[in-house]
């Protein structure tokens, strides 16, 4: 695609006010209709780069541009929402689901924010969409983890932005929902959004991204998936921090086949590269349902 | 009998005791109704302290008291989040530790300088005998704060629910911030004359925790919690007449017999609906 990047990052360096500088130097474009996973250890900068996305924390150095725009403007013009991550939100709130559906729409609303027919129906929509329209009249507290998360992407489907980012979408979540949240989110990037998805979850990145950024306080790579995601930049990301399971020579062939099965994890869903050496290929993001490589 | 009961509004000043009351509490139950909901609550009870030395400065130099007050409360909010920021102490540490200062300090300042100001009015309220001015000061208060919280209320709700979410719609977060503490130092300021600095601390907290109790939607909880609120505020500058002026605690008592009604009787929250679930639970597990 041609178009302006939607997502710009430009040498951004952000240091918070105890002086300590969470990252710095990074610079990545992303354009629309792209799912781009965020990864990194803990303490790499991932939230810290959410919050300079949203305004929260002014780089000190470099600069954020959202659509062409700078990011107080595109706020204003609602281009992204924001699915928190579950700690920070107060679940005794009192509030409905469908009260915090109808909050993404207030970008959308008069200063009195009272929501016309539209606004309504755009809330049913969206409730409809992530399968939560029987819990409506719930409140927020007393739903399990999946629902509670489906209740946030309900909200981001309502506000209509077209950048949509998402902290850690998948703690706490089990696999089916994890599923369903994969898949609203491919419908999402099949009409034209830009989503950013911080995880852990390295296995399941292969399954739902197009593009990766590695960071940790600086960038280590980013680009497509394909040859980005490989074992040596996921080396660098994680350091010594993942199990490394390698089967090759006799424990995987009975003949002198020099390709070999790497087995990456964090103790959730493996992530598995198969191949020579310096060309192996992902296998098993999604349970090696594709089947390359298989012998 | 009935002339007994009609008898407080024959005076005026009881007349104007009752309304001035509802106004102010319908103002601080508004107010109380998202304090309570971050843990805030505490910060009332500062704020009611923290001002007593700018009161005894504006009566010192003859300003008028909310100004004082207002600035007095202005500058602990900020001392608070001074300290804060520059240090890991927690919040009610600091709270504390400012509170006490300045309310140390407005004592200093009145008992070197004995002025007009009565401490007592300050630290009890004394609402009966409030002066013409100061009902003008107080009705421009409430009436601006309830105002500009009905004008705000939603935009208010979603930056204490989600500041994340409050940001990404394009909400200034700060400048409402300091709207709701400005608001809610002046309301404080209003309550002062009403129920006193030690108990003002109820009039921001308690309306909220009640209707917290009877209701899972904001809206409907500001509703309640004001209702409640004036009714109680109103209610109690009343019967204060028959006890002879300890209105800021009959006020007070009223709001805690209204949050143990709702403790008891809430329709999903109480005590006796949560009995009567479990009883219907084991009734119903019994049989299947
Ligand atoms: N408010 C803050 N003040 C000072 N330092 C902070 C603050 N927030 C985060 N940090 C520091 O910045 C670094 C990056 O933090 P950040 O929250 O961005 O990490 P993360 O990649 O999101 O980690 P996780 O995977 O644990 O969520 C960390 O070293 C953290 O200690
Ligand atoms: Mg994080």
């Amino acid at each position: 695609m041609s178009a302006a990047p939607l997502i710009a990052v430009n040498n951004v360096t952000v240091t918070y006010p105890n002086g300590h500088t969470a990252i710095s130097d990074i610079s990545f474009d992303l354009r629309a209709g792209t799912i781009c996973g965020l990864v990194g250890v803990n303490g790499s900068g991932k939230s810290t780069l959410f919050k300079a996305i949203m305004g929260f924390v002014r780089p000190a150095r470099g600069g954020i541009r959202l659509d062409g725009m700078d990011v107080r403007q595109a706020l204003k013009s609602n281009l992204v929402a924001y699915v928190p991550q579950s700690e920070e939100v107060d679940w005794n709130f009192p509030v409905l689901v469908e009260d915090v559906v109808m909050m993404g729409r207030y970008g959308h609303m008069n200063m009195l924010r009272i929501p016309s027919a539209e606004d309504r129906r755009k809330v049913d929509e969206a409730l409809a969409r992530v399968g939560m329209s029987e819990y409506r009249k719930r409140q927020i507290g007393e739903l399990s983890g999946g629902q509670k998360k489906r209740v946030f992407l309900a909200r981001a489907l309502a506000q209509e932005g077209k950048i949509i980012l998402l902290d850690e979408p998948f703690t706490g979540v089990d696999v089916k929902t994890e599923a369903a949240i994969i898949d609203l989110m491919r419908q999402l990037r099949d009409e034209g959004c830009l989503m950013l998805v911080s995880t852990h979850n390295l296995g399941s990145v292969p399954d739902f991204c197009d593009e990766v950024v590695l960071i940790n306080r600086i960038l280590l790579a980013a680009g497509p998936m394909q040859t980005t995601f490989t074992e040596g930049n996921l080396a660098r990301a994680f350091g010594g921090m993942l199990r490394h399971i390698r089967l090759e020579g006799g424990a995987l062939h009975d003949d002198a086949d020099p390709r070999r099965v790497t087995v990456i994890t964090d103790d959730e869903r493996p992530l598995v590269f198969y191949g020579q050496s310096e060309e192996q290929k992902i296998v098993a993001g999604n349970g090696a349902k594709e089947g390359r490589g298989e012998k | 009998m009935i002339e007994l009961l009609l008898e407080p509004f024959s005076y005026d000043y009881m007349l104007r005791a009752i309304w001035v009351s509802a106004l102010v509490g319908g103002a601080c139950a508004f107010l109380s109704s998202y304090l309570m909901l971050k843990g805030w609550s505490l910060m009332g009870d500062a704020l009611a302290h923290a001002v007593v030395p700018g009161v005894a400065l504006a009566y010192l130099l003859s300003l008028p008291y909310a100004a004082g007050a207002f600035a007095a409360g202005i500058l602990a909010a900020l001392g608070m989040t001074f300290i804060r920021q520059q240090t890991k102490l927690r919040e009610d540490t600091v709270i504390g530790l400012v509170f006490t200062t300045f309310f140390a300090l407005g004592l200093l300042i009145v008992s070197i300088n004995p002025t007009a100001v009565n401490v007592q009015t300050i630290i009890l309220g004394n609402i009966l005998a409030i002066s013409d001015s100061d009902v003008v000061q107080v009705v421009i208060i409430t009436v601006v704060s309830l105002g500009l919280l009905i004008l705000k209320w939603k935009d208010l709700m979603v930056v204490f629910f989600d500041e994340g979410h409050a940001r990404s719609i394009g909400l200034p977060v700060t400048g409402l911030k300091i709207l709701f503490f400005t608001l809610l130092s002046a309301c404080t300021v209003a309550a002062l004359q009403t129920v006193g600095a030690c108990l003002v601390i109820a009039m921001v907290v308690t309306p909220g925790a009640t209707a917290y109790l009877l209701t899972d939607r904001f809206g409907r909880l500001v509703i309640l919690s004001v209702t409640i609120s004036v009714v109680t505020c109103a209610l109690g500058a009343y019967i204060s007449y028959f006890l002879d002026g300890a209105t800021g605690g009959v006020i007070v008592t009223l709001h805690t017999l209204a949050f143990l009604a709702a403790f008891l009787a809430a329709p999903r929250h109480g005590l006796l609906a949560a009995r009567r679930r479990t009883r219907l639970n084991a009734a119903a597990g019994g049989q299947g």
